[in-house]
């Protein structure tokens, strides 16, 4: 048992120490392993500390608890495939945020209600955020795993009534830190939160899923720092903050990527634009030209430098082991290879640099947008495997283009460039890509996989 | 623990942002999908707030509810940890001639 409480307060501190660590060792993939390690050894402690402090008891509950947890936690952690892992990090964020809640529901009920008007603000933060996160993280999760449709669902006034509800759970947040001690209230803050979650969720596309899960990766952390407020615990307070500072930081980064606000994404229901809005003009005599996989596999083996730009459409297809393959055959003709990683490629924040990292292609050939971008000028092929409007130079000329703005890859400053498309349907903005017009253009058409298999028996043969 | 003010506990907030933002403008975009695994992993520390609740309850709603943290608070610190674990693992430089798949 620790009496102590100077002690319990450096065992804390000890945990900080490692969480900061590991995220510090994240700076480089060389120690990042390592760091997870010790955030590992920090949480250890923390728990340790918190259930040697004297007077805890329900000791079967917090065993069977804990039990249920690891096993539901352990499961998922190792079933789940690399490109499920967005729904995967959705759910983890939503359980967090769950939590956070239900201890303010607890610590509520606890003080009868009875609260200062910073414990009352604390509380109601902690509720009302915590459970935004949670109904979220779940529409996200069910978005993502496709079990309600990806595209933005929408019904008139939606933004009325989703700031309605917001209103109306913090109004009763205010009364809390007001005096309020009635129990109702922090049920009610917490049930019309639980609604905005859903709500504020469902009307958003899939391909805006990776600012949507960096928001609620942000608002599960300051959740949780809320929630050290509500239990004077410095530990909650600062893990939470430094997970807060993480998700709002992607956050705007995958923004920024996207060359669109934060609000945007969240009331803007994207799709909506589409339709009418830069449509390439395929009556002014440019046409798309088909290829195959022959054709293809000469011009890889007998290039110089070959850059691959991976997009959602390869991971869907299973492709990117393949893909791996057919980048180390032409390797071992002596063709430079490279990965062009665009940075919202993938449906969260760097998934693209996971997949390509479990098919074993090496970090030291992947690379960043700012960091290639230079290099396609002096690149004989760029190989797009199901990447689009992140490769559309509309982005970069057409101000009716609702991706008017995007950073993209210069991927049309290539030599000769190899599109390979499922079909002719346009990305996930809905737009056409100008990209496949371009003279310099082939347009090899199927299934992603299919056609990389094709390419590396084609590639064998010359 | 002593109970802190709460302006020096919303002082230590700040700074903890303030670290944070340093922190993790160093990570690369590589890293960005284990980052956010792994600060999941990280605010599941909402379990101790847990086992403080359930440890303390007395009554029986206050034990289903710290109960049911408790097992979302767990979930969240086993799952996060492994699946950042899982991922990190795959991330390798050059592979070394030694553990080279077999080509066909």
């Amino acid at each position: 048992m620790i009496d102590n409480p100077d002690l319990t307060g450096l065992l804390y501190l000890a945990a900080i120490i490692c969480f900061v660590l590991a995220l510090r060792f994240l700076s480089s993939p060389k120690h990042a392993r390592r760091g997870n390690w010790l955030g590992g050894v920090g949480m250890i402690i923390a728990i340790a500390t918190a259930l040697l402090q004297e007077g805890i008891k329900n000791w079967v509950l917090i065993v069977i608890g804990a039990a249920i947890g690891t096993a539901v936690g352990v499961v998922g952690a190792r079933k789940v495939k690399m490109t499920a892992m967005p729904q995967m990090v959705a759910l983890f964020n939503g359980v967090g945020g769950g939590a956070a809640a239900l201890i303010a529901l607890a610590e509520f009920d606890e003080l009868g209600g009875e609260t200062t008007w910073d414990e009352g603000l604390s509380i109601a933060l902690s509720a009302l955020i915590g459970a935004i996160s949670f109904a979220g993280s779940m529409i996200a999760f069910a978005k993502l795993q496709e079990l309600i449709r990806g595209r933005p669902i929408v019904f008139p006034g939606q933004n009325y009534v989703n700031i309605a509800v917001l209103a109306a759970a913090s109004a009763i947040g205010i009364a809390i830190v007001a005096g309020l001690e009635e129990q109702w209230a922090i049920v009610a803050v917490i049930v019309l939160a639980l609604m905005f979650g859903v709500m504020f969720v469902l009307p958003i596309g899939g391909a805006d899923m990776p600012v949507v899960i960096s928001l609620l990766n942000a608002f599960t952390g300051i959740a949780v720092s809320a929630t050290g407020f509500v239990l004077n615990s410095t530990v909650l307070i600062v893990s939470g903050m430094l997970v807060g500072a993480s998700g709002t930081l992607l956050t705007l980064l995958m923004a920024k990527a996207m060359n669109r606000s934060v609000t945007n994404v969240i009331f803007g229901a994207f799709g909506q634009v589409q339709a009418g809005v830069g449509q390439a003009r395929a009556d002014d005599g440019r046409t798309v030209r088909a290829t195959s996989a022959d054709d293809v596999a000469v011009q890889l083996s007998f290039a110089r430098k070959v850059i691959v730009v991976p997009g959602y459409g390869m991971a869907v297809a299973q492709a990117q082991h393949d893909v791996r393959q057919l980048a180390d055959l032409l390797e071992e003709k002596g063709v430079d290879v490279r990965y062009a990683i665009h940075p919202v490629a993938g449906r969260m924040p760097g998934h693209m640099n996971v997949l390509l990292a479990e098919a074993n292609v090496p970090y030291t050939q992947l690379s960043e947008m700012d960091e290639i971008n230079p290099e396609f000028p002096q690149t004989d092929v760029a190989l797009v495997i199901g990447a689009n409007d992140v490769t559309n130079p509309a982005a970069r000329t057409d101000t009716s283009s609702p991706i008017y703005g995007m950073p993209i890859l210069d991927v049309d400053k290539a030599a000769s460039i190899i599109v390979m498309k499922r079909s002719m349907n346009p990305g996930f903005a809905g737009i056409d890509n100008e990209l496949y017009l371009d003279p310099k253009t082939t347009m090899l058409f199927g299934d992603a996989k299919e056609s990389v298999l094709k390419l590396i028996s084609a590639v064998k043969a010359t | 623990m002593t109970e802190l003010s709460f302006v020096i506990e919303l002082t230590i907030l700040v700074l903890a942002a303030f670290l944070g933002f340093e922190v993790i403008s160093k990570v690369p975009t590589m890293l960005h999908t284990p980052l956010m695994s792994g600060t999941n992993f990280i605010h599941g520390i909402v379990i101790v707030g847990a086992i403080i609740i359930l440890g303390g309850a007395d009554d029986t709603y206050l034990k289903i509810v710290g109960f049911v943290a408790m097992v979302l608070a767990t979930a969240n610190v086993v799952g996060g940890w492994f699946v950042t674990d899982r991922m990190l693992e795959m991330f390798k430089p050059r592979p070394e001639p030694g553990d080279k798949e077999p080509k066909k």
